[in-house]
Formats: C-alpha cells, sequence, structure tokens
C-alpha cells in the first residue's frame, strides 16, 4: 500500500492535466480546445472527489509515488487547504474554459490560430501546476511547481501578443525568477541541514539555527516577490492589468495562490517554534497593501487596472492570518486559519469574476475608462452583476465568502487582543466599497446617446455570474461544512 | 596537504570570472565572462568529486546558456554596444544586497551539521533491484521520478511558451531565422564534420547515463548542439511548428514517462513504480525518449519563435 484510501486521486490530479496538455500540444487544432475542455472537467470531478475523501475521512489523503516512502521518495497528500483550493482551481478553470470557446474557438496553423493554441495548452498545463503546488509535499518538487507555474503565467499574460505587453511581463519574469532563485537556495540548505525535504518529515524536527532562519528568509522573500505583496507588488498591475481578460483571471485569482500555499507550508510545517516577530512583519505588509493597493484602485482611470490593484489590496488580508495564528490561543487560531482559506478562495472565485466580466465589458462597450462605462448595465447586464457581486464579496458585505473570511479574521484579532489589525481590515473594506461603488455607479448611470453595444455571448456571461455567485455561496455555506479546511490544520505551540 | 594548490585557483578564478562578467562593456564580453565563470564551476564540481553535476554544469550551464544568450546578444544589438548601465544607487544598492546575501550564506554554510546528513545509504539499498549502476539516475528516474517527470514537462510548457510568443503572421512558420550557407566558410566545414562525430558522442553520454556518469539531459543537450550548428551553418532547416512529427519529438518524453508511470497502478505497486525485473529496460525506453524531446525542445528554444516558412 502506498498511501491512504483515495491516494490515487492525488497522482490523477496532476496526471490528467498534464497528459491533456501534452496531447493538446501534438495534436494541435480543434481537438486541443476538445481535449482541454474535456480534461478540465475530469479535473473538478476529480478535485470534488478528493474533497469528499478528505471530509469522508476527517485526515488529510496522502500517496507516496513509486512506492517510496520520504525521505527518499515523493509524498503527495491533501488536507482541507489543499482540497478546498484545487476545487477553487477547478472551478475557476472549468468556467475559464466556458468563456474561451467563444474567446479563443478556432486553435489552427493559420493566421489567427496562435492565441487559441496557445489558450487551450496552457489551460492544462495551468491545472497540472496548481495540482503539484497543492498536493506535493516535498520543498523541492514545490520548486517544480513554481517552475510550472511562471511558464503557463507568463505564456497566459502574453496571449494577446502586443508589444507593450511584453514588457511589464519581461519584469513579471525577472521578480518571478528571482523569486524561484531564493525559494532553491532555501531548499538547498535545507537539505543540507536536515537531509530531506519532506515536509512531513520536516515538520516538528527544524531548529532555529542560522542556515534555518536563512533558508526560511531567503523562501519568504522569494514566494513574497512572486505573490506581488507590498512593497514587491510593483509587476503585478501591468502584469495582470494588461493580459487577455482569461489570462488576467486566471492569473489573480489563481496563479498567486500557488505561492501563498508555498508560504503557508512553509511557516507553519516547516519553520521551527511559531516565528512570531516574523509573522508581525508579514502581517505589517499585508496591511500596508490593503492601505496602498485599496487607495490606488480607487484612483484607477482604467477597469482593468482598478481590478489589478485591487488584487494587490487582497493579497494583503491573507497576511493578516500569520499573527494571529501564532497567538497562541487556540479559537482564534481555527478563526484565524479558516478565514484565511475563505479568503483565498473567495477572493479567487470573486476576482477571477470580475476579470472576465470586465473583458466582457470592454468588448461590448469598446470602452475600458472606469468613466466611459456608463450604459454597460443595459449593455452587459449579467457582467455588471458579477462585478457587483463580486465586489460585496471583496468589501466583505454579508453574506459572502469574503464576508466570513474577513468576519473570522476579526474576531480572531480581537480575541488575541491584536485589535489593530481589525482597524485595516474595516478601513480596507470601507476603501473595497469606494472603488466597487466608482465602478457599479458608473456601470448604471444611462448610455450616451447613439450608443451601439455589440452583444456577448450568452455563455461567457453565464459563466462569469455563476463564478461570482460561487464566491457568494462560500458565505452561505453552514460552519460545519467550512470545517473541512481544518482537516491537517498545523497546531501551533503558544 | 596540497589540496589548496588546486582549489586556491579555482576559487579565485570564479572569483575572477564573476568579476569580469559583471564589469563587461559589451554583450559579448559578458557572455564570454559568463561562459568561463560556468566552466570553472565545473571544474569545481570535478574537485568535489561531483562528476555527474560537473557534466551538467559544463554542457547545459556553460555551452546551452551560452549559446542562447549568445546569439539573443548578437540579435539584439550585432553584439557591439551593451545597453545604459543602469543608475549607479540602483548598481550601488545590488552590490550591497548581494554582498550581505553572500556573507550570510556563508555563516549559514558554516553552521550546517557537519557530517552532513545523508541518503547515500538508503538510497543504494533502494537501487538495487533496478539494475542501475549509477546512483544520481536512480534518484532522478526511481526515488525522485515525479520531479523528472515534471521537469520533462517544463521544457514543453517552456518551447509552447516561446512559441506562443510569435508575431500573428508568423504563426505556423518555422522556429528561428533562416541563415544562408556559405559553402567554403569555416562554419560550413566545421557544421560538416562534427556533427556525425557530436551525434555519436550524444547518443553514448544518454545511454551510459544508467551505469556511468551522463544522462538524458547531457547526452540530449549534445544532440542539439549537432543539430543548431549545421542549421546556423544555414545547411538544414527546421521543419514548421505546424508540422506533428516536431511537436511529437518534443513531447515524446514526458508522453512516454507519463504512460510507463501510469502503467505502474496495473502491472506493479502504484504511480511510478516500475514492475519487478522491467525496472532497467523501461527506465532505458523512458530515457531514450527523453534524450530526444530534451534535444528537439532545446534546438526549439535556442531557434526562438516562429520566423520563416518551412523551405519545401
Amino acid at each position: 500500500m502506498t498511501g491512504t484510501l483515495g491516494g490515487a486521486l492525488l497522482v490523477l490530479a496532476i496526471a490528467l492535466p498534464l497528459g491533456a496538455t501534452l496531447l493538446a500540444f501534438v495534436h494541435g487544432g480543434q481537438a486541443a480546445s476538445r481535449v482541454a475542455r474535456g480534461a478540465l472537467w475530469l479535473w473538478l470531478a476529480l478535485a470534488v472527489a478528493i474533497m469528499a475523501a478528505v471530509i469522508r475521512q476527517g485526515e488529510p489523503i496522502s500517496y507516496q509515488i513509486g512506492g517510496f516512502a520520504p525521505p527518499i521518495g515523493i509524498a503527495l497528500a491533501a488536507d482541507g487547504l489543499a482540497a478546498a483550493m484545487l476545487l477553487a482551481a477547478a472551478i475557476i478553470l472549468v468556467a475559464a474554459g466556458l468563456f474561451g470557446r467563444a474567446a479563443y474557438p478556432a486553435p489552427s496553423w493559420d493566421k489567427g490560430g496562435r492565441a487559441a493554441f496557445a489558450y487551450w495548452c496552457l489551460l492544462p498545463a495551468l491545472a497540472a501546476s496548481l495540482a503539484v503546488a497543492f498536493l506535493a509535499r516535498d520543498l523541492f518538487s514545490l520548486f517544480v511547481a513554481l517552475e510550472m507555474l511562471t511558464f503557463t503565467a507568463l505564456a497566459l499574460a502574453c496571449l494577446d501578443g502586443r508589444p507593450s505587453q511584453f514588457k511589464a511581463e519581461l519584469r513579471y519574469l525577472l521578480f518571478a525568477l528571482l523569486g524561484s532563485v531564493l525559494y532553491l537556495l532555501g531548499c538547498a540548505l535545507f537539505y543540507g541541514a536536515y537531509g530531506t525535504l519532506d515536509i512531513g518529515l520536516l515538520a516538528g524536527n527544524t531548529r532555529a539555527d542560522a542556515p534555518t532562519r536563512l533558508a526560511g528568509a531567503l523562501m519568504t522573500v522569494g514566494l513574497l516577490a512572486k505573490m506581488a505583496v507590498f512593497p514587491l507588488h510593483l509587476w503585478l498591475p501591468p502584469a495582470h492589468a494588461g493580459a487577455p481578460p482569461a489570462g488576467s483571471a486566471l492569473l489573480s485569482g489563481l496563479v498567486v495562490k500557488g505561492a501563498f500555499v508555498l508560504l503557508v507550508r512553509l511557516w507553519f510545517w516547516v519553520l521551527p517554534g511559531p516565528p512570531v516577530a516574523g509573522a508581525e512583519l508579514l502581517a505589517t505588509l499585508g496591511a500596508a497593501a490593503i492601505l496602498v493597493g485599496s487607495v490606488v484602485a480607487l484612483r484607477q482611470e482604467k477597469l482593468k487596472a482598478l481590478i489589478a490593484y485591487s488584487t494587490v489590496a487582497q493579497i494583503g488580508y491573507l497576511f493578516l492570518m500569520f499573527p494571529l495564528l501564532m497567538a497562541g490561543d487556540p479559537d482564534a487560531a481555527t478563526r484565524a486559519w479558516m478565514g484565511g482559506m475563505l479568503q483565498a478562495t473567495s477572493h479567487a472565485l470573486a476576482k477571477a469574476a470580475m476579470f472576465l466580466a470586465a473583458g466582457l465589458i470592454v468588448q461590448s462597450i469598446g470602452e475600458d475608462r472606469v468613466a466611459g462605462l456608463c450604459g454597460a448595465a443595459r449593455a452587459t447586464p449579467f457582467s455588471v452583476l458579477a462585478i457587483g457581486i463580486g465586489g460585496l464579496s471583496l468589501m466583505g458585505v454579508p453574506p459572502s465568502g469574503g464576508f466570513t473570511a474577513k468576519w473570522m479574521l476579526l474576531r480572531a484579532s480581537v480575541d488575541t487582543g491584536q485589535w489593530w489589525w481589525s482597524l485595516v481590515i474595516l478601513a480596507g473594506g470601507l476603501l473595497t466599497g469606494g472603488y466597487v461603488y466608482r465602478l457599479v455607479a458608473a456601470a448604471l448611470s444611462p448610455a450616451p446617446e447613439g450608443a451601439t453595444p455589440r452583444p456577448v455571448p450568452r455563455v461567457q456571461e453565464a459563466a462569469v455570474l455563476v463564478l461570482a455567485l460561487l464566491s457568494m455561496v462560500l458565505g452561505l455555506l453552514p460552519l460545519s461544512m467550512l470545517g473541512m479546511a481544518q482537516i491537517g490544520q498545523p497546531v501551533m505551540a503558544p | 596537504m596540497t589540496a589548496w594548490l588546486l582549489d586556491l585557483p579555482l576559487a579565485l578564478g570564479m572569483f575572477g570570472a564573476g568579476a569580469a562578467t559583471l564589469a563587461a562593456r559589451s554583450l559579448f564580453g559578458a557572455v564570454l565572462g559568463f561562459i568561463s565563470t560556468g566552466l570553472i564551476a565545473a571544474l569545481v564540481w570535478v574537485r568535489l568529486e561531483a562528476p555527474d553535476v560537473a557534466l551538467t554544469e559544463a554542457v547545459i550551464g556553460a555551452a546551452a546558456t551560452s549559446v542562447i544568450i549568445l546569439y539573443v546578444a548578437s540579435r539584439i544589438s550585432g553584439g557591439a554596444s551593451a545597453p545604459a548601465p543602469p543608475p549607479i544607487a540602483q548598481r550601488l544598492l545590488a552590490a550591497t544586497l548581494s554582498v550581505i546575501l553572500a556573507a550570510l550564506l556563508a555563516h549559514a554554510l558554516h553552521a550546517l551539521p557537519d557530517p552532513a546528513p545523508s541518503l547515500a545509504a538508503p538510497i543504494l539499498e533502494t537501487m538495487a533491484p533496478t539494475g542501475l549502476g549509477n546512483p544520481v539516475t536512480a534518484v532522478l528516474m526511481v526515488q525522485r521520478s515525479l520531479d523528472t517527470l515534471l521537469e520533462s514537462a517544463v521544457l514543453v510548457f517552456a518551447v509552447f511558451a516561446i512559441w506562443s510568443m510569435a508575431p500573428e503572421r508568423r504563426w505556423g512558420r518555422a522556429p528561428g531565422p533562416a541563415f544562408i550557407a556559405e559553402p567554403q566558410g569555416p562554419l560550413t566545414f566545421l557544421a560538416k564534420v562534427l556533427p556525425p562525430i557530436g551525434i555519436v558522442i550524444g547518443i553514448y553520454i544518454a545511454w551510459v547515463g544508467a551505469d556511468a556518469p551522463g544522462g538524458k539531459f547531457q547526452g540530449g543537450t549534445v544532440l542539439a548542439a549537432m543539430w543548431v550548428l549545421p542549421w546556423i551553418a544555414g545547411l538544414i532547416a527546421p521543419p514548421s511548428i505546424s508540422d506533428m512529427r516536431l511537436r511529437l519529438a518534443i513531447a515524446a518524453g514526458p508522453l512516454v514517462f507519463l504512460m510507463v508511470g501510469l502503467a505502474g497502478f496495473a502491472v506493479a505497486d502504484g504511480f511510478l513504480a516500475y514492475p519487478p525485473g522491467f525496472a532497467k529496460p523501461l527506465i532505458l525506453l523512458i530515457e531514450t525518449a527523453m534524450t530526444l524531446s530534451v534535444a528537439a525542445a532545446l534546438a526549439c528554444m535556442i531557434a526562438g519563435p516562429p520566423e520563416r516558412r518551412a523551405q519545401p
């Protein structure tokens, strides 16, 4: 037996999209689109099955590759965190598949077939990369996942083939590669110090010595660069705002979350003791990201730039959970953990919906300035609705996933006496309300005389609205179901 | 006792080559410095008794990467002028950060446990049933095969990422520019003489990897070089990216690897497990496909996005 019951599902969650990528690449043409879409639906089914298996067993499911146990082999595992992220990723990628049927209809080798071929290779490639990032339990395998994510993200962002975008992406590439190098240096130090890179074996066995501290610091900085945490956020807005809508949705919604999961694994499993001072520094950066990102978003002229700065701010919330988890209060720690997980998944769904909706609005009314959105609500009602619903989730208005996330973080910060974080959460919510209001108010104002909006495909609008609604539904789930996020939650010693 | 006689020049050489790379006034000068750094690093690995790493460093770190950089340098500026250096404040900041990082790393390395914890013994124990003689290959193909499978897929990702950056009007054509052959030139001579020898060497390096230093990545790189040389000499032309055989060659390695891995569910203990007695032939099958794919993918990465019509 090389793992727990259901462990083979973890292998399939990686092998299926990987095989689909290779087949789509070799075959090309219309088959590439069909293979990718079919694989993504199957991947969604696998993600549901993994979620069900984790909930049913009440503990993480795992698998040992090739029958070799760590430290010599590599283990895969799905805990509540991995299962939830995998399911959110699968939902968003299936939606991107539906969206792409109209946006990238005809992959071919003739002129005009380029973006479509790349898109249908990239969707399953991104699925495979995320599956490795969420499921692998080995620091080096996770490095490979980071590399896979970098290549797919880069190509997704350049899908339009505009030279101006290449410049933004070159900056992203420099940040991402610097992050990879720092992460890899940390891996080498960990191997030199402990003779293993398996997270399960490292957990609870690391020492607070110079190599471990330096490795932790290097890997953290590397991952922060990849997540575009303030003040390393400069690459994100141009890279995400300039990408085509489906690219922006996947980059903002999913790719940054891959690095986030790695950071959580590093901090709560690998690093010795609770590094409280470091966690407070992370949360301070997160708080700065919330305030600066939101204020800058408020002032943006362009629709997609506004949404991209909103990503900088929303990523900030993810860091507030770090000191709250380490305060030594088990109830508050559980709330902080669930708040972080909900923030990661609800932001993924809401942000993907908003970027896709923004793309549809721009396509319909041919205007990408916030001030020029008048009439959008009549031209593309579902898209504007999706932006509104997604915006409510970002603001933290009940009943939405974002509300529950922010409420839990707020409770945890009050319970642990770290009330200053709750001020940041409330201020961030108000500022978010400001920029979401700007979008919705502009979209609801009457269309100018003689405007002739182009119709957009119904299936695209439906996919976008479903994503936004799901980010809302997360807030309606009973607490007992959200409790699955706690399966495998690390126990922090006070 | 006299080990420092070898080590000191190597260490100084690394520093010198690194400094020369940074101080170089032209792009070509910097690339030369980069190549020297890579070659000295390869010697350092030999000195550390890690011949597999040394071979990889020389073939991929020094040679293949340099070819790509050199080629890019010659395309963006003819290599003559370097772009304007960044402002002095930025350079000072980068230098300060690098020095601090180097000092911290030196400090941390000294604090590492000595002797270093090692997995060599359990690796040697578990590789015995596979019939492989080279523990590095065993780690790559048996114990940590998942990483190798994923890395081989990264090569395919990289190729389609590069292709997807082609200008729209050139989509579907052959990778890279066309070179004009000079029938009497020295490059043409080299391109005719070297490949027969180089191909044999590349295949040998890949083949011998099962039992001695070498393997698919190093061998595949040599094979890619033996394609790039006659291509630059204008003697051969790459197929168009719409040619399925080209794409199959690029993806064959990870495809075969994945299929063997999945077959493990049916005929062995699970994913990427080899059935007893068949480990070595299966690994050789994967390595053969991977050598082809590494060669094709690297050649495509050097050539770049599609540019010109394939010659009939």
